[in-house]
This record gives structure tokens, sequence and C-alpha cells, in this order.
């Protein structure tokens, strides 16, 4: 993993407008608390080291999916090209969370930002033959000109932030 | 459906022209520039586009293998798949999906009705799904904003990717304050997607099936791919707890790897993104945990629980795709991966969008192939003759679809079907055709144009000013169908061939190139006298020979058969074919000795350079396009290797000109040696980047396409307007834009040659 690869994939969300934040897993629960707008949803965080804030609710109801106007998922490896995170489909629910709230949040570990999008090729390759073969590559924020201009939020998030673990 | 007649259709154009024309012109405009940038800034694009094509060929040609694998992995994976013949089938098979789930988990939402939430699909567009789910009692919603606003208007889409691309904001926000009633009226786009997105959001949690497309099945992990900009289609397939996709058979590809060009590749060719916002890869049933909306304080079940929840239906529709896949020329049609490219590229597509270039179902380019394949034949003649064969859809094509040949093959179709008139022995006798009674007389004569030139050319003046007079050009629509006001070419009594034969014929020529430089050339050409070159713009021709003498290059210009470019046009491609063998009959001989073929006319080196390809042996064919130049890429030539640009006439350094390549000539690759020998030669070229100037040969001669063609020509004259010098390399872009201008237009060559003063 080069610093070049973590400076490419900021400025390509930069060029999305989405939010970027480079931390210690240490100090990710904190950091996340200033971004979040609560209500909040999540699927627990599997990085060592790194939480969620307690205010985030990890075992949603469908009403407080519903209600929430932040989601934060954990996201399997991100795509530095194109500023894109892929999002797993797991039974904690990554994918509705990262859907329905207004605003997502998506934690990836340093190590799992790659190039390209045929390093992110390989990597899904794998992660396929490990058994997880549902996910969303996700890049920006959810968008339509369906309606005479560009609107951002319409049936997805229309504030994206991506929070990079830089010790992991 | 029966035929529009000429007026009837030439109603419908203007209508469409003025009610969605400005509306589709900004969107799909903007599509194409944006395309066009985000190709030029991808490094391996060509080799992108290769891969993909050579996927879907793979794919295409090992299709009922790979059926078979995606139905056993996906049923491996816990889902069902589906084969449906035809539309029927597939709907029957919906609406028995949706009513076995709603009997078996009840119905969500208030009523009794049974819901389903869609994706945006055109697949589901084609077999009128909608409808047949509607008369069984189902409830349907679009969540695509796009095809959410047609349902509420009641509309069709006009657009592959863009389906209310012909709706402007305030006729939306028109639609829905009448319908909707809100307190206070709609007016921005903000008001109307939030308003979109709420109404949407309960339909979506109300729902008991989820109905998606799918861009892409990956076989062999049984991967549906949805790739989309506003997240309906997440929801759709994971909110409800039964999901439905429906594909044709043509999306299929065999593994996950040959996924990656595609998704590099669609959206940029799309919309001009790198990538779509959701590149969605679902092997259902998935871990997401269902949502319970009817019963919202219920924990989201987790763990294996859940996916023993939800059930996942692949439908793969046939509906003559199989059929397809066996017809050697319609085949290609099914590597269409439903970008819009060709769409946004087109230039009368530009004007009038898909409601006039489409059939049932599809639109643009690419939808005369589905249309033929999948409604029929009927369905695709609505349409066909709005493709000109400009050929500017060819480098958009992500798939490298040489879709202008598909429009040849299915209007030679058309043509093969009409019955025979009675009057057709009055034509066959006089016209030196290859085809069959009942062609429509119009397409005849333009397809027969080089006959119809030499008898011109032999009887001007007294030809010309017959064809102007009032009656004769009454006579000329009415049967013809030749709109009476555009200015007909007028013939040359002394043709191209007779005036060097006169001067003196190749001897002299020999003579007057030695003459003319110090440095050896050793290179002879033989000049290909088309039938406008030959017989109308015979000036063009006289610059053509007198520059490759000045530059020592001796020429011969005899009496060669047509090209079949006119023929083809007219999708008459038993003639052309014909006429393709001719000419390199003729040509062998100079070809064997080492003679270079120059050629005047862009459409004429097109026809050599591309459609020969399908028409001559292999090595005919290459051997002709190896040796077959564009005037000024020959003259480029010539100047790279020595030549002398002052025996030409020279700018003073900076002399401004504007240049309009031609459509083919783009594709080609020429028009920037044409912009290199002007700049050698003292000139400041500007080139437009208007696509095509709405002519196109017999297009806007034709009464049904008048006013289309010049609503396409406007926008290039605007790009030019003011210009001190205008050249053009097309016949029909150089006529189109006299007309339009009201001055010369001549061809670039005509500004280089020795003695032309601006």
């Amino acid at each position: 993993m080069t610093v070049d690869t973590i400076g490419r994939f900021e400025r390509a969300l930069e060029g999305l407008e989405v939010g970027f934040e480079r931390v210690p897993a240490a100090d990710a629960s904190e950091r996340i608390e200033t971004i979040v707008e609560e209500p909040a949803v999540g699927a627990p965080l599997p990085f060592e080291g790194a939480t969620l804030p307690e205010s985030v609710t990890t075992t949603p109801t469908t009403a407080d999916l519903e209600r929430a106007r932040t989601g934060i998922t954990p996201v399997g490896f991100a795509i530095a090209e194109y500023g894109t995170v892929a999002i797993e489909s797991t039974a904690d629910g990554a994918e509705p969370i990262s859907l329905y709230p207004d605003r997502h949040v998506a934690v990836v570990a340093e190590s799992d930002v790659v190039p390209n999008l045929s390093a992110g090729f390989d990597r899904l390759e794998s992660q396929f033959e490990r058994g997880r073969d549902s996910v969303v590559f996700a890049t920006g924020r959810s968008a339509t000109a369906d309606m005479g201009d560009l609107v951002h939020g319409v049936h997805g998030p229309g504030a994206v932030d991506v929070i990079v673990l830089e010790d992991r | 459906m029966a035929q529009r007649t000429r007026s009837q259709q030439a109603d419908r154009i203007r209508h469409l022209l003025e009610t969605e024309g400005d509306a589709v012109h900004a969107n799909a405009s903007s599509f194409d520039t944006q395309r066009e940038a985000a190709y030029s800034a991808t490094d391996d694009l060509e080799a992108l586009r290769t891969e993909a094509r050579s996927i879907k060929e793979d794919a295409i040609d090992r299709l009922p293998e790979l059926l078979e694998t995606a139905r056993e992995a996906v049923e491996a994976n816990g889902g069902t798949v589906y084969v449906a013949d035809d539309a029927a089938d597939a709907n029957a098979y919906v609406a028995d999906v949706v009513h076995t789930e709603s009997e078996e988990h009840g119905i969500t939402g208030d009523d009794d009705t049974p819901s389903v939430v869609k994706s945006k699909s055109m697949t589901t567009e084609e077999i009128d799904l909608n409808e047949a789910l509607a008369a069984a009692g189902i409830d349907i919603t679009e969540t695509d904003l796009g095809e959410w606003v047609l349902q509420v208007a009641d509309d069709t889409p006009s657009h592959i990717v863009g389906p209310a691309m012909h709706l402007e904001r305030a006729e939306i926000a028109e639609l829905f304050n009448e319908r909707f009633d809100p307190d206070e009226p709609f007016e921005t786009a903000e008001e109307l997607t939030q308003f979109a997105r709420d109404y949407l959001a309960d339909h979506i949690q109300e729902a008991d099936v989820g109905i998606t497309g799918a861009n892409f099945v990956v076989a062999d992990s049984g991967t549906i791919t949805l790739v989309t900009n506003e997240g309906n289609a997440r929801k759709c397939a994971v909110t409800p707890d039964t999901h439905v996709a429906i594909a044709g058979v043509e999306k299929l590809i065999p593994t996950l790897s040959d996924l990656e060009p595609f998704v590099d590749l669609i959206a940029k060719s799309a919309t001009g993104q790198s990538i779509a916002q959701y590149v969605t890869m679902l092997s259902p049933p998935t871990d997401s945990p269902t949502l319970s909306f009817d019963d919202p304080e219920e924990p989201t079940t987790t763990g294996d629980e859940a996916k023993a929840d939800r059930d996942f239906h692949l439908v793969l529709l046939d509906n003559g795709r199989m059929d397809m896949r066996e017809d050697d020329q319609l085949r290609e049609t099914l590597y269409c991966i439903r970008c819009g490219a060709c769409s946004n590229s087109c230039a009368n597509f530009q004007s009038v969008g898909g409601h006039g270039f489409g059939g049932e179902t599809y639109s643009g380019g690419i939808a005369t192939g589905w249309e033929a394949g999948v409604h029929g034949q009927e369905s695709a003649a609505e349409f066909n003759d709005l493709c000109t064969g400009c050929s500017r859809c060819v480098d958009a094509c992500p798939v490298k679809i040489d879709i202008p040949w598909i429009n040849t093959v299915v209007r030679d179709r058309i043509n093969r079907s009409e019955d025979p008139a009675a009057t057709d022995f009055l034509v066959d006798g006089l016209t030196p055709d290859m085809e069959e009674g009942g062609l429509d007389l119009g397409k005849r004569f333009f397809g027969n144009i080089g006959t119809a030139a030499k008898a011109a050319s032999a009887t001007a003046p007294v030809s010309n000013w017959l064809a102007d007079a009032d009656p004769v050009r009454g006579l000329l629509e009415r049967t013809l169908g030749i709109d009476r006001r555009r200015d007909l070419p007028a013939f040359q009594r002394e043709s191209l061939v007779d005036w060097f034969e006169k001067r003196g014929g190749a001897a002299a020529s020999s003579r007057r190139a030695s003459r003319g430089a110090d440095v050896d050339i050793d290179r002879e050409v033989v000049l290909y006298p088309d039938v406008y070159t030959n017989y109308v713009d015979v000036d063009r021709g006289k610059a053509a020979v007198r520059t490759l003498e000045a530059l020592g290059v001796p020429v011969q210009v005899p009496d060669l058969p047509e090209s079949g470019r006119a023929a083809l046009s007219q999708g008459m491609v038993a003639t052309a074919d014909r006429q393709a063998s001719r000419l390199f009959a003729s040509l062998a001989e100079d070809l064997d000795a080492d003679r270079d073929v120059v050629v005047v006319e862009p459409s004429d080196l097109a026809a050599m350079h591309r459609e020969y390809e399908r028409l001559l042996p292999e090595r005919s064919f290459e051997r002709l396009r190896d040796r077959s130049y564009e005037i000024c890429e020959f003259v480029y030539g010539l100047l790279e290797n020595g030549a002398d640009p002052s025996a030409l006439s020279n700018g003073n350094g900076a002399e401004p000109v504007t240049y309009h390549s031609h459509c083919q000539q783009r594709t080609l690759d020429l028009e920037a040696p044409t912009v290199a020998v002007l700049e050698r030669c003292g000139y400041a070229p500007e080139t437009t980047s208007a696509e095509c100037c709405g002519m196109a040969g017999s297009f806007g001669y034709k009464r049904e396409y008048y006013e289309l063609s010049v609503d396409v020509g406007e926008r290039l004259a605007e790009q030019i307007d003011g210009a001190k010098t205008v050249v053009a390399s097309g016949t029909s872009c150089g006529d189109q834009l006299e007309g339009l201008l009201e001055r010369d237009v001549p061809h670039p060559i005509e500004l280089l040659a020795p003695g032309y003063r601006v």
C-alpha cells in the first residue's frame, strides 16, 4: 500500500464530494461521533481496536433503520482510482444500513485500499472464492437527473463519508 | 402496424422536432460530449473495447452451455431459474411468482392487492410486463424516477438509459402538480425529487416482490449485476423478501473476471461517468436481513435464518434471441450492453429522440437489430430509414458493433418483403440493379443514382433546367419523394473523365508531374471518379488532379464503375455487392502494378474500407483497403515524404479556414491529415464539432426527412456562421452547407490546388 494510492483515493473522493478522514483505529470511535447525525445505526466494525460510538444502534429494528439519519458500516475494500467502496451483503445488515439513512459513513482499513478497478476485481474474485458473493461497488452519492437537474440522495444516501484506518 | 405514408411520417417528425427535440438534444448531446471526454481520458480504451467484444463473442457462441451453468449456480445458491420462450411465457411466470408469494406470506401493506416495485428494465418494457401484471390484478410501481414519471404520464421511454429524456422539468412539474395536488406547487428538481423519493419509499416498503433487470449475469457464480445511479435497484432487490430479476439470455457472461471490462466501460459509454454510483453484484438469495416494515419494532433477522426467508427467481428471456444468434447479420446485436451511446452520438436521434428513432421498445441506432429480432421486421421498418449510415456510432459503441451495417441489412430485408408493384416491370428494364420487385421507387432511384447522373450529364444543361421546372419537381416529389424545397445537384455536361481525356490523359499527366516536382516521388495514382465528382462537382476532381501533378505524381482518371455506396444507403446489398466486385475487377491490374487509388468522396472511401469487408473476398478487400487513400490523406503522405508544399496554393501562415470534415471520414480517423495539410500550407483550420450535416446522401432529399435534415444541419451552420472561408470534404455536407449558408463551400483540395485564391 503506497501513500500515493491513499492520495489518489482522497482526490477521487474529493471529486465526488465525499468526506475523507484518515485516523488510527483507536481514534475511530471519537471521529465517527463528530460526523454522525443521530439517530444512527451501524454494523459492527471488524477492525481490532476500532469501535462504533455507544449511541449507534447495532442491532436495528426496521423502525430504527427507517428513522436513522446516519448508517455506519465497514467495507471490505476500496478502489482508489474511482473513489469506490465495496459494501458487502452481510447478515448484520451492512447493505440496508449503508442504503437507507441519508448519510453513509464507510470505514475501511488503509491496507484494503487498492489502486484501481483491476486490483479491485482481484479482491472481489478472492472474496467470491471464500463465499462472499454479494457486493455493491458504491461510488459517491445517490444521484439522478431525471427531474431536469442533477439532484443527490434519491433512493440512496445524499451524503457519504469515508474513514480510512491508517494503522490497519 | 401499418406503414405511414410519406406525408404522415413528415408530420410526425415535425411534431417530435417541435415537442421533444429541444429536451432530447440537450440531454443526448451532453451525454455524448461527456462520453467522448471519458473515452479520451481512458488510456487503454481500445484494448478494453476489444476485450469486451471478444467476451461477448465467446459468450454468445457458448450461450446454451452458459444457460446450464447459470441454472446450476443459481440453484446451488438457493434460487430458481426460468427460461421464458416469449413475452407471454415470462409474464405468466412472474405473475405466478407474485401470487404464490403473497398467498404464502400474506400481503404486505393495507389492501388486498399484491404489490410489486420495479427497477428500470428495458427487457420488461419489451415484454410489456406492467400491463400483464396489472391484468393479473397486481399493483406495480416503477421506482426509477424517469420511469416513474412516464408511468404517471402514461408515456413510453424515449431512450434506453434516460427514459424520460424528452420531458423538461417544467413539464414534469406541471404533470405532478395536476396529479398529486400538493399544498405548495412543485417547481425545482429538488422538490420533485424529494416528493418522488418519499412517495416511492412507501411503495418499496410495502411491496411483496421486487423486480429488477440485470445488466450482466455471471454464469458460473449466478451473480446478477445491476448498474444504477439512484440506488432504487438495490432497494428493490433487497427490501422485499422475494426478488425477481428478468434479463435477456444475451446478458450471460462466463465468469466474474469477464465482468471487469464491462464495469469499466458501461458508465463511460452511457453518461461519461468513470463508474456508475452503484454497481451491485448479487448472488441471491443474499445474506442481508429481510426488513419488515409491517412489524417495525421486530429486530431485523440475522444469520442463516435470513437467507432462508429470501426467495430469488432469475427469468432468462429468449423472445427471438436464440434465433438472432443463428442469424449471421443480426447476431452482433446480442453483444449490445444497452448503454445508449449509439443514440447519443447520432445526429438524427439528437433531433427527434427515441419516439421518432425507435420501434415498439428499443430506440436509437442499435434498435433496428433489437426490434427486428424481438418484435419483427415491421417494427424495425418504422424508423430504420433514420440511420443515414454516417457511422458516428461506430466509435461510440463500447463493444464495437457495426451498427450501420445492421441497419443496412435490415433495410435490405425490408425492401425484399414489399409486394412487387404492378409497374415494377417498367422500372426493371431501366435500372441496372440486382433488386427484386417491390422496392420503393425513391430508394430505387437513389440506389441507381450513377445511371441517372450519367443520363443527366449527357443532356445537361437541358436536364438541369428541366429538373428545376415546377411540374418536374412536383412529379419528382410524387413519384420519388424528392422534396421540392431541396436544391438539386447541377449536372455538368463535361464529366471529369472526359475533361481528363481531353487534356491528354495519362501521358499528359506524366509530363506535367515530371515538370512539377524536384523531389523524386515514385508513386502513380488512379483517381476514383465517384458519381458526384465525375458529373456534378467536377471542379474538386480537377483540383485533385492538379494538386497531385504539382507534387510530382502522375494521375489516371479511368471511367470506373460505381462503388455501391448509393445502393448500400438504400439497403440494396445485392446491387452493392455486384458493384463492389466490378470496381475491384477494374482496379485489380492497377493494384498489381502498385498504383495507389485516391478517392475524393469520403463516403466512397468508407465503402472500400468498411463495407467491402462484407462484400469482397478477404484478400481482395485487404488489397484495395491497403492501397486506397482519401485525397488529403494522400497529399499529407506526399508532404511528409519531401514533396514541396509551395507548389500549392498557400495561405499567409495564419489564414483562417473553417473545416467541416465528414462523418465517415472522422470514423476513419481522416480528419487529422486534412487539418495537418491545411496547416502545412499556411492556413489556420478550425474544425467543427457538430456530429453530422444531416444530409447524408439521399436522406435530406426525401420529403419525409427534409425538415429533420435541416434541423440537424442548422446546428452545424450555427457553428460556422461568420467564418470567412468554409471547406467541407463530403458531397452531402457541402450541399447542405451551401443551402443553409447560401455561399460556396468547396472541398479542401480546391483551396489547396495550384492557382486557387482565397
